[in-house]
């Protein structure tokens, strides 16, 4: 008597209910030893998003719109994209033409408190979902306290630093870059905010302050805008940025998140206080 | 007048000096055109070779590529630099290294014999002149074995480091991800997690949850919470369970400051480790990672190509008898190297390198999002470090690390190499995989369970409570 071969060749794992702990890859199931076909074409598919974001250029025009016009288009001194991603030092710099038309038409943002600067990073994705909502809730705390932002200044190909250069023609007291994150395979417009003082060609990271992570599963646009806010008005009164001004803003962080897990399960019953 | 010259195709091809030789003789990376040290052409690459083929090997004992004043890593490497072992090849060539690291002659023992007689520089001048079939044949003749609370490294087997990072540390989360690792058979060269806190107090609670787990199930391995070496060693003075010290490190010493470390630091960590006595078969428990362009991205590659700086970093490791070495060779980024070609190659050198130094060579077989590689990549990688007798890979679910945002080899990808070179996880985890009725070899394959094992059955209970 011969057996009748699985319905389904793949094994499924008997520990599915670990997938609500963690967005890791969890009980994926086997064929053989091998990783089912389900299973590969779910990565192969968010692999193709992830380089999808990469790639994808900057709609420089809409998001302009999307900003109600009144924006700085400029470049990067990366030409394309393959250079962008071999040449980090050409990313920081603006290309001659944009410095012309920040020094032309950058008059009305000069000697601003926050020059603004949307850069498309490495996912251009991740700034046309989130920029533009962000920056409105930014900007509304920023104007209740009476701070002069710049007209935003878009930038292709553009990298963390090159905000150093843009606000230092603009004479700003300090500059914010929101930029398109490294997409991971779950998290392809994944958004960073980069704040720095005082800004100028040839700083490093260690004179900025970071809010990363910007996207639907990950911070949202009023915690972000909150935390920056509060980096912004500290980074105003103290005349610093970067490693001495902490992110105290976490400290009340919006109620309901921290909520207990299941806790490490693998050690005895999880006791509920 | 050029220190080295080299004629051929009709053209005198001239280096002024040896890190110029050896920039120009390394394989195109993009890292090297970054700090615009590389060829440019592929003829005055080969000519760099053919030159540098003609170099007597103990050459490098004489001129430095970083100087002796100015650089602690090159102090160490020269004044650790063992002579009489140095003797079985001080007659060589470069080129003629090559040619007798392919001979019989350089059986395991000889190679093994002779690795504190290498220096880094040498070992990165003859890999500039081998195919990925000579960096693989030679790196399989060597075995370097390290303990802790198993025995990893030996001929035959290949270990994996279970890697259950969560993006916010979550405890059910790491928790989740163990189990899933365990059950596919990781975790014997390390249970280790890169935390997303760099808190102290976070770190201690992570390493007394890591602890806790080995112990419960009496699993044969050991733990590491990838943090930096100051941070283990505040846990340690606070009583903290804590298995291996890690440190990133790099081949220079500016680099190495650029980390927060040195030698002397380096040292502290080690003795630090030491005097907790937790390894049970032996004392091997630095784990420290490396990588191309590190040095150049912290700008203190000081005129040397990367590939050449990563080996040092090597002669840095070995000093510390580590437990673990591996270099996150696709992690740093494609303006160091740009595609799966590159990455490939990087991941092949790395691991020669150090084996002929007498590290303990694993790899994180990785790529990021931006770079110009994909899953068929990383199997060729895989599969090559297989052959050429790498001691460990990383494991991670689905192949995603959810929290560095990064690729790397998926617990099942450890299960296909297992199969198809026939390697075996270390001994001692071997026999609790059996035990525990998780893997087992059936005729020539592998089988994985299809029943929990009653503890993690129980622990399961506990996770739907």
């Amino acid at each position: 008597m011969n057996d009748n071969p699985p319905i389904h060749p793949a094994r499924a794992d008997l520990w599915q209910q670990l997938r609500r702990m963690t967005p890791a890859r969890i009980a994926l199931g086997h064929a053989g030893t091998s990783l089912p076909t389900r299973a590969q074409l779910d990565f192969q598919f968010a692999h193709a998003q992830a380089r999808d974001a990469v790639h994808l250029s900057l709609d420089s025009e809409a998001l302009a719109g999307e900003l109600g016009g009144n924006c700085l288009l400029l470049h990067s001194a990366a030409t394309d994209r393959q250079t962008y991603l071999q040449r980090p030092d050409l990313g920081r710099r603006l290309d001659d033409t944009s410095r012309a038309v920040l020094l032309q038409e950058g008059n009305a943002s000069r000697d601003c408190d926050l020059a603004v600067v949307i850069a498309d990073g490495l996912s251009a994705l991740a700034v046309q979902r989130h920029a533009a909502p962000l920056l409105r809730q930014l900007a509304e705390r920023c104007a209740a306290q009476g701070l002069r932002l710049s007209q935003p200044c878009l930038v292709q190909q553009g990298r963390v630093a090159v905000a150093d250069e843009i606000g230092e023609l603009l004479g700003a007291r300090a500059s914010l870059i929101l930029i398109g994150e490294r997409p991971g395979l779950s998290s392809p417009d994944s958004l960073g905010a980069y704040l720095t003082f005082a800004p100028r060609v040839g700083l490093t990271d260690a004179a900025r302050n970071c809010v990363s992570n910007i996207r639907a599963a990950g911070l949202s646009y009023p915690l972000a805008a909150h935390r920056l806010h509060y980096l912004l008005s500290e980074a105003l009164r103290r005349g610093l940025s970067g490693v001495d001004l902490k992110d105290e803003s976490e400290l009340n962080s919006l109620p309901g998140q921290g909520q207990a897990g299941a806790g490490n399960f693998l050690i005895g019953p999880v006791s509920t206080p | 007048m050029p220190r080295f010259q080299h004629s051929v195709g009709g053209t005198r091809w001239q280096f002024d000096s040896l890190r110029e030789l050896m920039a120009k003789a390394s394989p195109a990376r993009s890292g090297d055109h970054l700090a615009g040290l590389a060829a440019a052409s592929d003829a005055q690459r080969v000519a760099a070779q053919m030159a540098l083929a003609e170099l007597p090997l103990k050459h490098f004992l004489d001129e430095a590529l970083i100087p002796y004043e100015a650089d602690e890593v090159t102090r160490l490497i020269i004044d650790q630099h063992d002579a009489a072992a140095f003797t079985a090849v001080s007659h060589l060539s470069v080129g003629d290294f090559r040619d007798w690291l392919l001979s019989e002659q350089a059986d395991g023992a000889a190679l093994a014999a002779l690795a504190p007689g290498l220096t880094p520089e040498m070992v990165a001048a003859v890999s500039k002149l081998m195919r990925i079939q000579d960096l693989v044949l030679v790196a399989r003749k060597v075995r370097v074995i390290s303990r802790f609370r198993n025995t990893l490294g030996l001929r035959g087997r290949m270990a994996t480091r279970l890697q259950p990072n969560h993006p916010t540390d979550d405890a059910g989360g790491v928790a989740a991800s163990i189990f899933d690792g365990l059950l596919y058979g990781n975790g014997d060269a390390v249970i280790g997690l890169n935390p997303a806190t760099d808190s102290l107090n976070g770190i201690c609670e992570l390493l007394h949850m890591l602890d806790a787990v080995i112990q419960r199930y009496e699993i044969p391995t050991q733990s590491c919470v990838l943090t930096h070496v100051t941070t283990s060693i505040e846990a340690i003075n606070r009583g903290a369970p804590l298995d291996l010290v890690f440190q990133s490190i790099a081949g220079s010493e500016a680099a190495n400051a650029s980390f927060g470390v040195s030698l002397a630091l380096l040292q502290e960590g080690y003795e630090a480790g030491l005097s907790q006595q937790r390894g049970t078969l032996g004392d091997n428990l630095m784990y420290f990672e490396t990588g191309q362009g590190s040095a150049l991205s912290a700008n203190a590659h000081h005129g040397v190509d990367q590939q050449t700086c990563e080996a040092r970093a090597y002669g840095v490791a070995r000093t510390f008898k580590p437990l673990l070495v591996n270099s996150v060779v696709g992690f740093i980024g494609p303006e160091y190297l740009y595609n799966g070609k590159q990455i490939i190659r990087a991941g092949l050198e790395d691991h020669f390198c150090a084996k002929l130094l007498g590290v303990p060579m694993g790899c994180d077989i990785c790529y990021t999002n931006h770079a110009e590689a994909d899953q068929d990549d990383m199997d060729v990688l895989l599969t090559l470090l297989g052959s050429a007798g790498v001691n460990f890979i990383m494991g991670i679910p689905g192949s995603d690390d959810v929290m560095l945002n990064y690729q790397s080899t998926s617990f099942h990808d450890a299960l296909y190499l297992r199969q198809v070179l026939g390697l075996r996880p270390a001994p001692e985890f071997e026999q609790w995989l059996e035990r525990m009725n998780i893997l087992r070899q059936d005729g020539n394959g592998l089988r994985l369970a299809e029943e929990l094992p009653a503890p993690l059955r129980n622990a399961l209970a506990n996770a739907r409570s």
